[in-house]
């Protein structure tokens, strides 16, 4: 039931094929925790921070975030406990690269969080992973359990100055959960529901003491820079996205699946190239690049590198490196609806524009699908979203209002074709 | 479904894992969800009693437990069948025709998406993402996912189920 390598490999995932490397013997056979000891025995925790900070590591949760930088936010000393948590909760539509990397290379993640917690100073990590990977959490839990046997968790880990705990944590689904504070309420056994910001997590984090939280990706990347350098980790990717990611091709494509590749590699490439195109001769329609919460893209701009210097351009973003392909079948009002339902159904409703606008939207956009629908409608849409942008609690709400923007952006005839026709013109188009 | 009497208590061995549970967070409350995942595995769903007997072991309210309930969709607050069978019907899903898979299963059993066979066997629901887009349509029993499927696979695969 658990997933196999990827199309193509890298660095992260060069040994997945291998089931050996997803235990600690064959982990440490290919090398693994030299990189920890490395770090701790070699290195100032500032210094480890800087390394990766130079390095030019970005946060691939969605956000983007310089990883290093933000390990140098954490208070040094005080008699505080310091907490790392790993962001394992993966929902984002169109994403399932964490899934991967907890299955087939757990050491490697533990890895990287040892190495962030001789930065940080944290004493401890919990792993938040979302409740329905099951086998993901059976497989890390695996590893933690031989880590701690093995002396790379516990007290001075590997004979080191370090002594390091990680818990796993399971949660019970909830996609707000993976926003960094809903996750820490969640944490404390409460409802993720996100928390006003400031205070940030370095000063007031999980159960109120300063933390660090970074996406699974994130930490297994950090081994490779400590054992390469920084300037190897810039020799791929783009200059300011260094590095590889694990794109994730969903949808009406040949070979769908998990591809490391540079950052920067265009699109199309990923698309036609890797993943085989889309079946039966059909035409591309549109893609959403980064996760469902990121403005979709029309067939015409997919000569883009994926990279966020280069999508913003184009008024979209990585995220999380999802890449969702639809072919010319299919109708974008009802990618709409699906859209706008999921993001109906998650809100966690603390902010009114939140709660009220992802209704509104999947209201009108289903009101559109059926035929019912006016032209005054898709100015209402627009409105709402434009309403919902940088006004709430967390970013959720900016996250459901883009996908319908950039819809009306590049398909607004799709909707006018609706209205005018009174009812969806597209009967080959995906069942809804 | 028969009006099972309302589960109340927890076994020895449960309790011993929420307190094994407790004593990973610095703060005991931090161990509700997974007390919440243990006790369900061992009744099935959180009843109003059993809300109140987790309550007195987290020193908080059973309102309180109940709001944790209701907020994740993982735990359900009234009995359900022996097996569930959830549907993926998110965005990725959908277009390898995930909600035509979903009808299928409803018609074949009887029943719509949240309901529960008269005779207790599965509760049928549909689900957003599960990380498996690129392996669709899918859909999971209870923790196992099955990927890949086409109707007659997920057929076979809920006729299987005791
Ligand atoms: C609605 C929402 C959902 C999110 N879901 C996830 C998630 O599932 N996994 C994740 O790593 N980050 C997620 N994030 C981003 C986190 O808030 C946070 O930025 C990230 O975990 C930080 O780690 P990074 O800097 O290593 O990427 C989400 C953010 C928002 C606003
Ligand atoms: S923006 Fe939406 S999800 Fe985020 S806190 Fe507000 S209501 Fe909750
Ligand atoms: S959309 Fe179905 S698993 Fe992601």
């Amino acid at each position: 039931m658990g997933l196999k390598a990827p199309y193509v490999t890298n660095y992260l995932t060069q040994h997945f094929a291998d089931d050996a490397f997803g235990h600690v013997d064959g982990y440490v056979a290919r090398g693994g925790y030299e990189a920890a000891r490395q770090a701790i025995t070699r290195m100032a925790p500032e210094e480890t921070a800087i390394l990766v900070k130079d390095a030019g590591l970005q946060g691939r949760g969605g956000a983007g975030f310089a990883a290093g930088l933000k390990w140098t936010f954490m208070p040094r000393g005080g008699d505080k406990p310091k907490y790392l948590v790993c962001n394992a909760d993966e929902s984002e539509p169109g994403s399932f690269k964490d899934r991967l990397l907890m299955e087939r290379g757990p050491h490697q993640l533990l890895e990287g969080i040892l190495i962030a917690a001789w930065a940080t100073g944290a004493e401890k990590t919990f792993i938040y992973i979302r409740g329905e990977y099951a086998f993901a959490a059976q497989q890390l839990q695996r590893a933690i359990d031989e880590a701690y046997s093995r002396g790379y968790l516990g007290n001075r880990v590997m004979g080191t100055a370090l002594s390091h705990d990680a818990v796993l944590v399971r949660g019970a689904g909830a996609y707000i959960c993976g926003e960094e504070t809903g996750l820490l309420e969640s944490l404390e056994g409460k409802k993720g529901q996100p928390r006003k910001k400031p205070p940030f997590p370095a000063q007031y984090g999980a159960f109120g003491m300063p933390t660090t939280v970074n996406n699974v990706e994130t930490f297994s990347h950090v081994p490779h820079i400590i054992k390469h350098g920084k300037e190897w980790f810039r020799s791929l990717g783009t200059e300011k996205s260094p590095g590889t990611t694990i794109f994730g091709v969903s949808g009406h494509v040949v070979r769908p699946g998990l591809y490391e590749l540079p950052l920067g590699t265009k699109l199309d490439e990923i698309i036609f190239e890797h993943a085989g195109g889309v079946p039966d001769g059909r035409k591309v329609k549109g893609v959403i690049p980064g996760g469902m919460s990121m403005p979709i893209l029309p067939a015409g701009q997919l000569d883009v590198p994926m990279a966020n210097e280069f999508l913003r351009e184009r008024k979209s973003m990585l995220g999380t490196g999802g890449i969702i392909v639809m072919d010319e079948t299919t109708c974008m009002v009802r990618a709409g609806c699906v859209i706008s339902y999921f993001f109906r159904d998650e809100s966690c409703g603390q902010c009114t524009q939140c709660r009220e606008g992802t209704g509104w939207m999947n209201k009108i956009l289903q009101r559109i699908e059926r035929g019912a629908g006016t032209r005054e409608d898709l100015d209402v849409l627009l409105d709402v979203a434009g309403k919902m942008e940088g006004a709430t609690i967390c970013a959720f709400s900016d996250a459901a209002a883009w996908p319908v923007q950039g819809l009306l952006r590049h398909f607004r005839d799709d909707f006018e074709a609706h209205v005018r026709e009174k009812k969806c013109p597209f009967p080959a188009s995906f069942e809804l | 479904m028969s009006a099972a009497a309302e589960p109340k208590d927890l076994s020895k061995e449960s309790l011993s894992r929420i307190e094994r549970e407790m004593e990973k967070f610095p703060q005991k409350r931090g161990a509700l969800l997974a007390a919440l995942h243990i006790a369900q595995e061992e009744h099935g769903w959180i009843s109003p009693p059993l809300a109140k007997t987790l309550a007195a072991l987290f020193e908080i309210a059973p309102i309180e437990v109940m709001e944790v309930v209701s907020f994740y969709n993982m735990y359900y607050d009234r009995p359900q069948g022996r097996h569930h069978v959830y549907v993926c019907t998110n965005l990725p899903c959908s277009l390898r025709g995930a909600r035509g898979m979903l009808r299928a299963l409803e018609s074949h059993l009887g029943v719509r998406a949240g309901e529960t066979t008269p005779d207790g066997r599965v509760t049928l629901g549909h689900e957003e993402c599960l990380g498996a887009c690129a392996y669709a349509p899918m859909l999971r029993v209870g923790e196992i996912y099955h990927e890949n499927l086409d109707v007659d696979q997920a057929k076979r695969l809920v006729d299987a189920l005791e």
